[in-house]
């Protein structure tokens, strides 16, 4: 407080809005709990709910671990790999960022669908079908989820001294090597982060979920999907069911509390 | 099996073209300021950088060439670079290991390995330190250890000391100089400071401006150096002339009585305690006299180095009871004098 009195009251014209914004961000979730039937939460927690929890948990896992099979070389290749092109293709990367998810669950669909350019060939060879299917939603949510990861871990491999890696190639090690035991393990605090957002977004995600694996009890109806379909129903469950992804996302920000939330102060 | 480069590399306006020879067990030292080509060279010789012509050849093995190019993994070199460069996620005896898993050495023959390295640069106990746990000097051994821990061909060293401070670089550098004694491959030594490569090196490769303007063993760049900068560098008065007999005509106009009669183009240097200053023009038979005004007053440990404008320029170094005699400020009139044979005279 000394500070503000040396350097003058803090201007009306931020605070206001500023302490709007805030209230606007924090209001809704007081709401949600005010309103949880605290009392009668146990018996609300039913079989479904579990049944959603545990699809929802299970798939955004497997979307994650996707992603960073998938994502860190991505990664790798726009960040260290010197092709043409790469600023173009960090755009592309991108665009699944800015798409609202229901239009790229119906790019999913028109891609691997049972009809589409790839998923006609893989139920013809491989008797395999993606679309309302509990692969399709972890297909759906690494689809949405993988810009965060990738865009996360080039942000760490592009401020990482790329002079390491040349001392590596000094000391006799390959491109593959280097990248296993010199890159990776001085980035691995940017891959753990990308990794929790992404599998944040991953556990959010609704809309290219439900156009793309449609809506299957016990098969594709995850959290946000479940959340939706018993506001119609029976909003106490609802407001349970949002509680149970309001307790996992602030569990996702406190193990991410150090580098995101802590800043400079 | 010596190692031969002529490299070329250039970069925009800049030309690196340096022809090099090292035999076994020499240490050559690439010396000159920023933005000469040192660091250019290093990473040309390590396969960090292409040639844009010319070649590096290490006995019959071609490292770089018209149709060849060996990338850095596959050559045997060993690298110590400026600021080390240690993965700091691994502990000291996995830095020095790390170059030899690389090279297909199992993993325990490379942690024993390695730990006798560790050894042998005297960091018997530090197996497990990490590298930020290490001082400077500590860290300055991993990554000399490492980098011979496979007994490469060739070690390059990356200005080794510069990141030492001064009571450490003193005792690191004579360790440096142990270890390079009992290596046997190429070495080259990159710095710009001139006591570690003369010190450390068996001959000097002046580089400026991309080309390499002088060579020769260190006590002979060091008595006749051939350009301003090593001149500066050895602390010597430096000039360019003709002789005629016992008469040099400088470049500026002036001219110098020198010892023994010459005819032709010269270098003309002389120390700095070798001129003496006097507020009145002294008298005498064959010396070099000339007036002089003081331009900048530096004070050195023992002594105190005055630089002087005049026909000639020079650097005079006197004494602290000459300072306090004469009363020097800048601006001060004064009279130079240089005894002819104090000069050292040799042909450009």
């Amino acid at each position: 407080m000394t500070r503000t009195r040396v350097r003058g009251r803090l201007p009306v014209g931020l605070v206001v809005p500023a302490v709007i914004g805030l209230a606007f961000l924090l209001v809704p979730l007081a709401g949600l709990l005010v309103k949880t039937p605290w009392t009668s939460l146990s018996t609300l927690l039913s079989a479904e709910v579990g049944e959603a929890l545990r699809l929802s948990l299970v798939c955004a896992s497997l979307a994650t671990v996707l992603c960073l099979f998938l994502g860190v070389p991505l990664a790798w290749l726009l960040a260290r790999s010197g092709l043409p092109g790469r600023g173009f293709l960090r755009a592309l990367v991108t665009v699944p960022l800015v798409l609202p998810p229901v239009v790229g669950g119906v790019a999913l669909l028109l891609v691997l669908g049972r009809r589409g350019l790839i998923g006609e060939h893989l139920d013809a060879w491989f008797g395999i079908s993606l679309p309302f299917t509990t692969a399709g939603v972890v297909v759906a949510e690494a689809f949405v989820a993988m810009p965060f990861l990738v865009i996360s871990v080039e942000g760490a491999l592009r401020a990482a001294d790329p002079r390491y890696e040349e001392a590596a190639a000094t000391l006799g090690a390959s491109r593959w090597l280097t990248f296993r035991r010199v890159t990776l393990p001085s980035v691995l605090p940017g891959v753990v982060a990308g990794a929790v957002l992404c599998w944040a977004r991953a556990l959010g995600e609704f809309g290219a979920t439900i156009t793309f694996a449609g809506n299957f009890p016990g098969e594709t109806t995850t959290m946000p999907l479940a959340v939706y379909l018993a506001l119609e129903t029976d909003p106490d469950a609802a407001i349970v069911l949002s509680i149970v992804l309001l307790l996992v996302s602030v569990g996702v920000l406190a193990g991410l509390r150090d580098r995101w939330i802590s800043g400079p102060s | 099996m010596t190692l031969n480069a002529d490299l070329r590399v250039t970069r925009g306006t800049f030309t690196l073209d340096l022809g090099l020879t090292i035999a076994p067990g020499e240490v050559v030292a690439l010396l000159g300021p920023n933005g000469a080509g040192k660091s250019t060279a290093l990473r040309a010789l390590a396969g960090l950088l292409p040639l844009t012509s010319g070649h590096i050849t290490v006995g019959e093995s071609t490292w770089d060439g018209a149709d060849a190019f060996l990338p850095a993994e596959k050559r045997p070199i060993g690298v110590v670079f400026q600021d080390y460069l240690l993965f700091a996620h691994m502990s000291a005896l996995e830095n020095v290991a790390f170059g030899l898993r690389a090279r297909g050495t199992r993993r325990d023959e490379a942690r024993a390995e390695a730990a006798r390295w560790l050894g042998r640069v005297g960091l018997d106990g530090h197996a497990r330190t990490r590298p930020r746990s290490l001082s400077g000097g500590q860290a300055q051994r991993v990554a000399l250890a490492r980098a011979l821990a496979t007994g490469p061909s060739l070690l390059l060293l990356d200005e080794p000391l510069a990141a030492l401070d001064a009571s450490t670089r003193l005792q690191v550098r004579s360790e440096l100089g142990r270890h390079l004694a009992d290596f046997g491959g190429h070495t080259l030594l990159v710095t710009h400071d001139p006591l570690d490569a003369m010190v450390l090196a068996d001959r000097l490769v002046i580089l400026e401006g991309g080309r390499a303007v002088q060579t020769g063993p260190p006590a002979e760049v060091a008595r006749q150096p051939r350009t301003d900068y090593v001149a500066n560098l050895v602390g010597l008065n430096f000039h360019r002339g003709t002789a005629s007999g016992t008469e040099a005509r400088l470049d500026g106009g002036s001219t110098l009585t020198i010892p023994r009669p010459v005819d032709g183009p010269v270098h003309v240097v002389f120390p700095p305690n070798a001129v003496s200053l006097h507020a009145a023009r002294p008298e005498g038979s064959p010396r070099n006299v000339w007036p002089v005004t003081v331009d900048a007053i530096e004070q050195h440990a023992h002594t105190t180095r005055v630089r002087l404008d005049g026909a000639p320029n020079v650097l005079a170094d006197i004494t602290t009871a000459t300072l306090a005699d004469l009363r020097l400020r800048p601006g001060d009139a004064l009279w130079a004098a240089v005894k002819a044979t104090e000069l050292h005279v040799y042909p450009a």
